[in-house]
């Protein structure tokens, strides 16, 4: 195991970061900001609670997903096809280190900075409503586990992708809206019995559950179902990974 | 002694179908510098991208420090650094930690006592806290220098070095090449200056369109082919090579006004003063002469161009 290739990677990625720290630290304040004052103030002072919890709170859970999900798959996506890019993953390819090594290095580095402004969300919101949180350890499980399968997921489209366009279309076109759609403002049994069947399909659905039960003790959809389904979610990513440095898709010619 | 790198009937065809290299062997040998020279498209570049990795083989084998580079990858890339041909480089990243980048990519320790010494070496001491995107392109190419020496490898593999590099700069840059040889790398490098393969190297391979042409140390090359010739003006032109001058293998030019000898400069005996006392015995008169040692660069334009 080549240690020193993966903190390499680590460390490079993480300088990018906090070269923009004062930027990723912002934005997701204002962001939660805004959706407080939207969801929270406008739309919660008519829907005072679902199912026992304060509206402002209820959201918050998939407040933080929501960003959490967009945050790791850009960032690990972005990681890896900057070098693809500007050519410098000749560097990558020529050395001695194999597709665990390049993985943990960049999902490492985006897990970091997903759980980071995952993180601050929480903090932020935590000035705006009262929170209590039932389970911490499991929150904090269920945080590393997104983070961690989403960077997974961002590293392939990163692979994938032959433009920016590219890049960005899996963000925009699946993720946003499979959360949106995945319960993040609202609880499934709200909707009407067919829609709850059909969101039953939709696997963003699973985690927030799971997360906001570890808040509240409320979820859609039974505890353990969404730990299968996210550990599900990794394994599928990671035996992609192993397929593309096994054949070299995308990368060697 | 073994070959440092060993490439065995290594055929590279690419997904478009192209064959870029057909049944390709070489061997390198610990120390040496070797000037790779082809025209453009020749499979320079793609020879050196299998060798390190960057492209897989079709078929073949390839060894380095007598690993193979497929199967024993780590044991095999850890020896090699490579300098591509285009400038790669992250823009926005400080040029001392690009290269401790690369250091900590090929599975070294931390080293920044190592790692001044190579940028001393290549003058980019005052850049070292620079960022990539304010340094100039002969710049960038040593920063990419020194990322292939940040993990002290025994190949090193240069291609183009002195592409778009100033005359003073090359000069540079075959100092530092010297001086890398003299430490003990080994150099694989790919040029289109025939000059600077005849200034640094001590063998040549050729290749052109994917397949070697040759492989010869420099000296025995030019030696061998590089004849000299002597080139005699008459005052008065003649109609043909007087007979008294049969042995000589004279060439008369177009016009007749002038005559060339060729010679090997390594004959025992050139030949010169007999020929220059027959010509007068023939009633030939000079008016000037002149010689001409053929360079690598015909030697190269003449194997290049020759029907296949
Ligand atoms: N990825 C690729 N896919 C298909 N063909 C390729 C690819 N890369 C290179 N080639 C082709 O392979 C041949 C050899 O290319 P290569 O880059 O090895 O040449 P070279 O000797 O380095 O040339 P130059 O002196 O211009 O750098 C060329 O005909 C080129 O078009
Ligand atoms: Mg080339």
């Amino acid at each position: 195991m080549n240690f020193q290739a993966v903190r390499s990677i680590y460390i490079f990625e993480m300088a990018r970061f906090f070269r923009t720290l004062l930027q990723s630290f912002i934005s997701p304040v204002i962001s939660t900001s805004l959706y407080f004052v939207v969801f929270g103030a406008a739309i919660g002072s008519r829907i005072q609670e679902v199912e026992g919890v304060g509206y402002g709170a209820f959201i918050v859970p998939g407040l933080i997903m929501l960003s959490v999900m967009t945050q790791s798959t850009s960032n690990a996506s972005f990681g890896i096809y900057f070098p693809k890019f500007i050519g410098t993953i000749y560097e990558h390819l020529s050395a001695p280190v194999n597709f665990l090594e390049i993985t943990l290095g960049y999902v490492g580095a985006a897990v970091t900075k997903s759980l980071f402004i995952g993180l601050i969300i929480l903090a932020t919101a935590a000035l705006f409503v009262d929170l209590q949180i039932q389970a911490p350890l499991a929150m904090l499980a269920f945080l590393v586990l997104t983070c961690i399968s989403f960077s997974l997921l961002g590293f392939i489209i990163g692979i994938w992708a032959s433009n920016f366009e590219q890049l960005q279309l899996i963000p925009l076109l699946v993720i946003t809206p499979l959360v949106f759609l995945g319960g993040s403002f609202y609880s499934i049994s709200m909707l009407p019995p067919l829609w709850q069947t059909i969101t039953l399909f939709n696997p963003v659905v699973y985690l927030i559950s799971g997360f906001r039960w570890s808040f509240f003790g409320l979820a859609d959809v039974p505890i353990g179902i969404s730990l299968l389904a996210i550990a599900g979610f990794t394994a599928l990513c990671l035996g992609v990974i192993w397929w593309i440095f096994r054949t070299g898709w995308r990368l060697r010619t | 002694m073994a070959p440092i790198v060993s490439v065995q009937s290594l055929t590279k065809r690419y997904d478009s179908g192209f064959e870029a290299l057909t049944d390709v062997s070489l061997d390198i040998r610990e120390g040496e510098i070797l000037a790779l020279l082809g025209p453009n498209g020749a499979g320079k570049t793609t020879l050196i991208s299998t060798i390190c990795g960057i492209t897989n083989p079709t078929s073949g084998r390839i060894e380095v420090g007598g690993h193979d580079t497929i199967e024993e990858f780590r044991a095999a890339r850890s020896l090699i650094g490579l300098v591509p041909q285009e400038i790669n480089l992250e823009p926005f990243e400080k040029v001392i930690n690009s290269v401790r980048f690369s250091r900590g990519l090929f599975g070294q320790a931390p080293n920044d006592a190592y790692l001044d010494e190579v940028l001393a070496r290549l003058s980019l001491t005052d850049k070292r806290d620079q960022k990539i995107v304010t340094l100039s392109g002969g710049m960038k190419r040593r920063v990419l220098i020194a990322k292939a020496l940040s993990h002290e490898p025994r190949v090193l593999f240069l291609d183009e070095p002195t592409a778009g590099v100033d005359v003073e700069l090359r000069r540079d840059m075959w100092d530092t090449v010297a001086e890398l040889k003299a430490s003990g790398v080994t150099i694989i490098l790919t040029t289109h200056y025939i000059e600077e393969a005849e200034a640094i190297a001590d063998r040549i391979a050729v290749i052109n369109k994917g397949r070697i042409l040759l492989v010869q140390d420099k000296e025995a090359l030019m030696a061998e082919m590089g004849r000299k010739e002597l080139r005699i003006e008459l005052t008065e032109p003649v109609a043909e090579v007087p007979a008294a001058l049969a042995e000589y293998d004279l060439e008369r030019s177009e016009d007749g006004t002038a005559l060339t000898y060729c010679y090997d400069t390594h004959a025992e005996s050139t030949g010169i003063t007999r020929l220059l006392t027959d010509l007068r015995g023939a009633g030939l008169h000079l008016r000037d002469l002149q010689t001409r040692q053929s360079s690598l660069e015909e030697i190269f334009v003449g194997l290049v161009t020759e029907p296949a």
